[in-house]
């Protein structure tokens, strides 16, 4: 199957509206696959990707994502970078708290993403934005 | 929009969800069962997830709200076919979809759903009993 997708380059993807949601978590998936991550890993790193990237349109008014390979010498892995130019997050460890949240949901997506990824990077500033960024590595 | 089709099969509501939704689409499917349900007055509904190879919060979440609404509407819930991957993975995120009912496959969760009304329809016949013994006595 040809996906279309040179995975030399990182693939960057608006999310501007609900449909955006779901081509991240395509997008995602081809590369997870393509870095040989497990069936299991696949399914946690496009979870995690899903409540991200709903976290980017939701929270941050809409923002970018980029997906790439990660290479560390021993292992490959997938790399996901979400920014938006949005509000920012005030108090970052009430965000990442299980059960908080602000917008009506579960409180479960930008905790529950930290525990499905290998790493998980998050900048933010008042009135700036929120950048986040995730690794899955392959096992 | 995608919608979701819903199919009625004797006194249940089949939903087979067969594309990646958005949550647009999921929240349409909620709204969409509520006046199926009512409209055929289904005392079962059946969410085949097989097909899904993700469930985050958000579908998580549609699916309690589902069975929640259902129960209210008089109909059972049950959630079927979600693949080990998406168990698991449901888990680490710390989603516990408390109050749904699962079963492997259709198969089951109609056999849970008969089981289910078997039980409540015992129910009443016993509170009926003891109403008479209660009058006669």
């Amino acid at each position: 199957m040809t996906t279309g997708v040179d995975l030399g380059q990182p693939q960057a993807q608006a999310i501007r509206s609900d449909e955006d949601v779901v081509r991240v978590r395509q997008l995602v998936r081809t590369v997870a696959v393509a870095v040989k991550l497990s069936l299991v890993d696949q399914t946690k790193v496009v979870t995690a990707a899903s409540e991200l990237a709903r976290n980017t349109l939701v929270y941050g008014g809409g923002g970018t994502v980029e997906v790439s390979t990660a290479d560390n010498g021993r292992r490959k892995g997938v790399r996901i970078v979400f920014a938006d130019t949005g509000p920012g997050i005030a108090d970052l460890d009430l965000a990442l708290t299980d059960g908080y949240t602000t917008g009506g949901g579960l409180g479960l997506g930008l905790s529950g993403a930290r525990r499905l990824v290998d790493e998980f990077d998050i900048r933010t500033a008042v009135g700036e934005g929120t950048r986040i960024t995730v690794t899955k590595w392959s096992r | 929009m995608e919608r979701v089709p819903i199919l009625k099969i004797g006194d249940i509501l089949l939903v087979s969800i067969q594309t990646d939704m958005s949550d647009q689409t999921a929240v349409q499917l909620q709204e969409d069962l509520a006046e199926r349900i009512v409209a055929t007055g289904c005392h079962g509904v059946i969410i085949d997830i097989t097909a899904l190879d993700i469930v985050d919060s958000f579908v998580g979440r549609m699916l309690s709200t589902i069975a929640s609404i259902s129960k209210v509407l008089d109909a059972e819930t049950v959630v079927v076919g979600m693949r080990p991957a998406v168990a698991i993975t449901l888990v680490e995120l710390g989603l516990s979809l408390n109050g749904i009912r699962t079963a492997l496959n259709v198969e089951r969760g109609m056999e849970l759903i008969a089981a289910a009304r078997a039980d409540e329809h015992d129910l009443a016949f016993d509170d009926q009993a003891d109403a008479d013994t209660t009058a006669s006595s």
